[in-house]
């Protein structure tokens, strides 16, 4: 395994787009939303033909908005139809999303005939490709720095979930586990949820314009599950959950880099593998150790106290 | 357009356009079905996890293939090994349900996102082998539905015929499952096994479906029609056979119509119109549509408002400071009435409207009395007896205390049923006698109005 500056890019990038997607998981998994992030990147499709039939160019900045705008409308859609219509939140995720990616669909096979606005290059942002994509070359301690635009905004979204997360932390708590008595302590919420689900809607598609959908619905889920499972403070499990996706980041990459060579591929043909998808398959790993291996919540050590007791109460009754 | 050329599309009569629309209706119909069973279990996404799951079986399929030295892309290794994946992952999101604090929708997406990740992380690799043609593999997983062979026909029908069978061979208990888990688990029924094949079926649908019809569609057509059946029926059998006719029409009308359009995407099409479908079931539905909800919620307050009146006039006849002549003709100023509740003027004179239109009161020419019928005075008695009753009940037994019983049976009476009303009176009538219809004396002070 080579090791190169554009591969510790690639982590940073990752590493970014991880953490910002995690802190906010962590309030999807405990409002039983998880399947936002899947909803959300599937669902902007139209946003982003709209965006581009309206200014008739592949200008990331409309297209970003196209899609964000749309994000947030799938969630507020979601959000109509399982209150107006009594359906199962998963439910009416699924069917807005299928919706709204169906309505892309036509709208882009109608502008295919002068432009080449492909389904799947929208859905699959390269996190390999980033570090290509230099805006910034700063100087330090005399050698220059190739700053790749992925990182810049991923550091910009990924900073302004942090605020959010620590300003209004006692918000957020309230909200996700009782929002009744939110709602009797004076906050809203709803607005909570909105503004949730726009940074939501803001991030994913961030994200996975820099570094593909599979990153991002996978960090949305799975570190945040995963700190679930080490600790039942919701402090504890949103650091816990940051420091879980950054590790993820880095094994995930490394993981991509060493494979192909442990699956017996020859080292000319099939050099490294996908990055994203090594990420998701690190984070499965790390939450199946969690799984087994927790303290308090793993399989195994359910399985010790379970045997432990039912040993005291022969003993007892011996 | 041609209206001759939209006949002979609707109507099936070109080979290519007949294999397309009947391979779209069975699927909508075997996924409308299977849909049906995972709403009610509030696994709806359980189609996308299993679609997203199949992609690392499809891959190793192919690379197992290649590596035996062959082209690797033949149809049956490849379905096997998305079945394969398929299962595992359908496994897994059970295991984490029912071995850790981790809800099902997470489970499902860290299944979705981690499985379909690996396939990701091995199509890479494919892509890169030099022997095979990896190229368009992942077009196993989003479909192409205009080109559709007569295999993918006889494939989809097998499929539908095996799904429907076992789903009525089976339809007690997959209704027990779906509506009482551990009600059926108690009674000794093999609920995990039952969980375990429901999904096998709903694997096998989605993998049949998945290489003719695409990952989007396969995912709409088993969640949309099963959400649209259930705003017209709340019994399980009725609401199947509609959530299968619903995806039936939609690929029926979808594929017809993307055949007569250039330029219109089956699958898209297909999943608009089941949308169209869902929508309009959501308005019209007739047992839990938006509009009759809103419309038995209107009745319901209308009549509770009515009823609080009837009984505010019965209380009032009732007590010892109404003139003899006032009873005789069943008169009540106004201005006691408004006193008796917190109601506002326009809230008073709309139930007053309301009773007018019933017949219960009579129009009479000054504003500020009101008049009840014979009829009205009937109403009145038998509202406020049943409300008695009910307080008389909870103070016997439900112990609660007679100063703030008036407002406990408030929130209840409105709703009490005939033979509610007939239980309680042969409840109370070893404690306190009660006649035939005699209104019984109420159990508390009452507070006039003003």
């Amino acid at each position: 395994m080579e090791w190169f500056i554009i591969d510790t890019w690639i982590v940073v990038v990752g590493m970014l787009a991880a953490i910002a997607c995690a802190l906010l998981g962590n309030f999807l998994v405990l409002r039983k939303m998880s399947m936002m992030g899947d909803a959300i990147s599937h669902a902007v499709l139209p946003g982003l033909a709209i965006a581009f039939l309206v200014t008739g160019a592949r200008a990331s900045l409309s297209m970003f908005v196209g899609a964000a705008v749309v994000g947030v409308l799938t969630a507020v859609f979601t959000q109509w139809v399982s209150r107006f219509g009594k359906v199962d939140e998963g439910a009416s995720m699924g069917i807005v999303f299928t919706t709204l990616f169906a309505l892309g669909l036509l709208l882009i096979v109608q502008a295919a005939d002068h432009v080449d606005l492909d389904a799947s290059c929208v859905l699959y942002g390269a996190i390999e490709l980033t570090p290509l994509d230099v805006v910034w070359r700063p100087e330090l301690l005399g050698t220059v720095i190739d700053v790749p635009r992925a990182a810049v905004v991923l550091s910009i979204v990924c900073s302004v979930n942090v605020l959010f997360v620590v300003f209004f932390f006692k918000e957020l708590r309230i909200s996700s586990f009782d929002s009744e008595l939110a709602t009797t302590m004076g906050i809203s919420a709803n607005v909570m949820h909105y503004l949730l689900m726009t940074l939501v809607a803001v991030t994913t598609v961030a994200a996975f314009e820099a570094v593909g959908s599979i990153i991002v619905i996978a960090m949305l889920i799975v570190p945040a599950a995963t700190a679930h499972l080490l600790t039942d403070r919701l402090g504890t499990m949103v650091i816990l959950s940051g420091i879980i996706a950054a590790l993820t980041a880095v094994l995930g990459h490394i993981a991509a880099l060493v494979l192909p060579g442990w699956l017996g591929f020859d080292a000319a043909v099939v050099e490294t593998t996908s990055t994203s998808g090594m990420m998701a398959v690190t984070a499965g790993l790390l939450f199946a150790l969690a799984l087994f291996c927790s303290p308090r919540y793993g399989i195994l050590a359910k399985r010790f106290r379970r045997l432990d007791r039912s040993s005291d109460l022969k003993a007892e009754n011996r | 357009m041609e209206i001759a050329d939209a006949l002979e599309v609707l109507f099936l009569r070109n080979y290519n356009t007949r294999l397309v629309v009947s391979c779209t209706m069975l699927l909508g119909c075997a996924c409308g079905l299977m849909g049906g069973f995972l709403l009610l279990r509030k696994r709806s996404l359980m189609g996308d996890t299993l679609s997203h799951a199949t992609l690392p079986g499809v891959c190793i399929a192919f690379m197992v293939g290649v590596m035996l030295g062959g082209q690797g892309k033949s149809l049956p290794m490849l379905m096997f090994g998305a079945t394969g994946t398929g299962v595992l992952g359908c496994a897994t999101v059970l295991f984490i349900r029912n071995r850790s604090r981790i809800k099902d929708d997470a489970a499902m997406g860290i299944v979705l996102s981690v499985f379909f990740g690996a396939g990701v992380a091995l199509l890479t690799m494919a892509t890169k082998m030099p022997a095979g043609a990896a190229a368009g593999l992942e077009s196993f997983i989003y479909g192409k539905t205009a080109s559709m062979v007569l295999s993918d026909f006889w494939l989809l029908t097998t499929v539908t015929v095996c799904v429907l069978v076992l789903s009525l061979l089976l339809f007690k208990e997959f209704r027990l499952l779906c509506f009482d888990e551990s009600y059926a688990a108690s009674q000794g029924w093999p609920v995990k096994r039952l969980d375990v094949l429901l999904l096998g079926l709903v694997t096998a649908v989605t993998v049949a479906g998945l290489q003719s019809v695409g990952l989007i569609l396969i995912i709409a057509f088993l969640i949309t029609p099963a959400a649209a059946a259930r705003f017209w029926t709340d019994r399980l059998d009725q609401m199947l056979f509609l959530s299968a006719l619903i995806g039936g029409v939609s690929g029926w009308l979808g594929a017809s119509v993307s055949a007569l359009i250039p330029n219109m995407p089956a699958g898209a099409l297909i999943v608009l119109v089941a949308a169209s479908g869902f929508l309009f079931s959501m308005l019209f539905g007739v047992e839990r549509g938006v509009c009759v909800r809103a419309y038995r919620q209107w009745n319901l307050k209308r009549s509770v408002g009515r009823q609080h009146l009837l009984r505010a006039l019965y209380e009032i006849l009732e007590a010892d400071d109404v003139s003899e002549d006032q009873i005789r003709i069943r008169s009540v100023p106004f201005r006691q009435v408004r006193g008796r509740r917190t109601w506002t003027d326009a809230q008073l004179r709309r139930y007053l409207a309301s009773s007018y239109a019933e017949g219960l009161i009579e129009q009479v020419g000054k504003e500020d009395v009101i008049v009840l019928t014979e009829v009205g005075l009937e109403a009145a008695a038998k509202v406020t007896r049943n409300h008695r009753l009910w307080e008389m009940y909870l103070i016997e037994y439900a112990d609660v205390a007679t100063s703030r019983v008036d407002r406990d049976a408030d929130a209840v009476e409105h709703v009490l049923g005939e033979d509610m009303v007939t239980l309680l009176e042969s409840k109370l009538q070893s404690t306190r006698p009660v006649g035939a219809s005699a209104v019984p004396v109420s159990p508390h002070p009452i507070h006039p109005g003003d």
